[in-house]
């Protein structure tokens, strides 16, 4: 999928993606002769099947995860996996319990569901790696600028 | 006078969402995975219920028996039975820099299987995208969560990778698509017609697909008494081998139904092990030796006679 600018012939250039929490996506192209910008708006449906390839519109801010795909969608896998990369954390640090207040969990419930459960593991190791106990919205503002997380 | 657009290829590289350059990072993964892997053997059938998980769950275990590195994919997402059958305990997968660990079983080889991910033995899957809409993304979502099981995770060497399909001819076409060239497909029937109808379109597709190397294997292959030992067909008789006649392929084994296989199956013990001595265990020997021909030294497959 590729946009080009009939005016200029110039093809245009991805600059933005946005989710906005229901499902849709929007993701913004631009042409670098004219200035000209196009949104491209998907239907829940549109977005599902682009995203159950397991790529991401405008590309990624962090590498593919090993079975990103599967952890992100998989309703029962919460549980299934646990971290073993780099330094080992400590027993403490791998087991402490995580959790979100009403604020922080309200913004996870309008992230779309089919990578909800990804974004939750993302900002829960982030706080557990740090030994935050109690994650709020601040916690995730800290966590997108920390790891770049820009669109979740 | 018609405006020519340029078309997509025109286009080069240049544009897009990053997503050609996202899907090619998946396929090189899924390529650098099978570099470290010898030889993908593909199990399938077309029908279910003819036995497939039972014969990959037990070629694994004779082929680890004979001294080989060996990984099965139990890749029927919705319905896995290989933890179970081969002895794999449900624990916490881990997942560090090469991927995710797969499970170890009791059978000596490794597992990746949807069943290790579902929070108990009785947990159907479930996705988090609304079912409503399944249609729309569920087949691209298992195709995904497949290349995910093949290349994410971490195998370490391995000399056989043993890839369990569920039922579905269509399957096939969908893991050549991300294994184009498994060493071979062994596709399981029994001799009742309903089953060899729907192998034999099963060859087609995989011919269709480019695919060579076919074996057929015959499981419930008649029923041997255990007290006298007196073979009695459960179906028709000699369908595995006309089968293979028909559509050109070879019949590597005929594996006859033996209530032991059964229990010991369901108790997660391989019959190779469990049991060598009996006719069905014995007949999976010869499958596995039919398979380390193949591998050691690939030739065309044509058919061949009844074993």
């Amino acid at each position: 999928m590729k946009f080009l600018c009939l005016a200029c012939d110039t093809v245009m250039a991805f600059a933005e993606r946005q989710l906005p929490g229901d499902g849709t996506m929007a993701a913004v192209f631009t042409c670098a002769d004219c200035g000209r910008e196009v949104a491209m708006l998907t239907n829940p449906m549109e977005t599902q099947l682009v995203s159950s390839l397991g790529i991401r519109v405008g590309g990624r801010t962090v590498p593919e995860q090993p079975m990103e795909l599967l952890r992100g969608t998989l309703a029962s896998g919460g549980d299934a996996f646990v971290d073993d990369a780099g330094a080992e954390p400590d027993l403490a640090t791998r087991t402490m319990r995580v959790t979100w207040d009403a604020d922080a969990s309200d913004r996870l419930a309008r992230v779309p569901s089919f990578v909800r459960g990804m974004v939750k593991r993302i900002y829960s190791d982030y706080a557990r790696e740090r030994g935050i106990a109690l994650i709020t919205p601040d916690v995730m503002d800290r966590a997108r600028t920390d790891l770049g997380l820009e669109g979740m | 006078m018609t405006r020519r657009i340029r078309t997509y290829a025109d286009l080069g590289d240049a544009g897009g969402g990053d997503i050609v350059e996202q899907v090619t990072a998946q396929s090189d993964r899924l390529r650098r995975r099978l570099a470290t892997i010898r030889h993908v053997i593909a199990i399938a059938s077309g029908k279910g219920g003819v036995g497939k998980s039972f014969i990959t769950a037990n070629v694994a275990a004779a082929l680890v028996q004979r001294g080989h590195r060996v990984g099965v994919v139990d890749a029927d997402l919705n319905g896995p039975t290989a933890a179970m059958m081969l002895g794999a305990a449900r624990t916490p997968l881990a997942v560090a820099d090469d991927g995710v660990h797969p499970a170890t079983t009791a059978a000596g080889c490794t597992l990746m299987s949807m069943d290790l991910l579902l929070a108990s033995a009785d947990s159907p899957v479930r996705w988090r995208e609304p079912a409503e809409a399944a249609f729309v993304w569920q087949s691209t979502l298992e195709t995904g969560a497949l290349r995910e099981f093949i290349a994410d995770t971490a195998w370490g060497e391995l000399d056989y990778l043993l890839i369990d399909l569920p039922p579905g001819t269509d399957r096939i076409a969908r893991l050549l698509a991300l294994v184009p060239h498994p060493a071979v497909l062994l596709l399981i029937t029994t001799p009742s017609a309903a089953a060899s109808g729907v192998v034999a379109r099963s060859v087609t597709h995989a011919r269709d697909a480019g695919l060579g190397d076919i074996a057929l294997v015959s499981n419930m292959d008649g029923h041997v008494c255990s007290k006298c030992g007196t073979t009695t067909p459960l179906f028709g008789e000699h369908a595995g081998t006309a089968l293979a006649e028909r559509m050109g392929v070879p019949l590597w084994a005929a594996v006859p139904f033996d209530p032991r296989v059964g229990v010991d199956t369901d108790h997660g013990r391989p019959v190779v092990l469990s049991a060598a001595h009996t006719p069905a265990a014995v007949a999976i020997a010869d499958l596995t030796d039919a398979l380390e021909r193949h591998t050691r030294a690939p030739t065309r497959l044509d058919p061949v006679p009844t074993p």
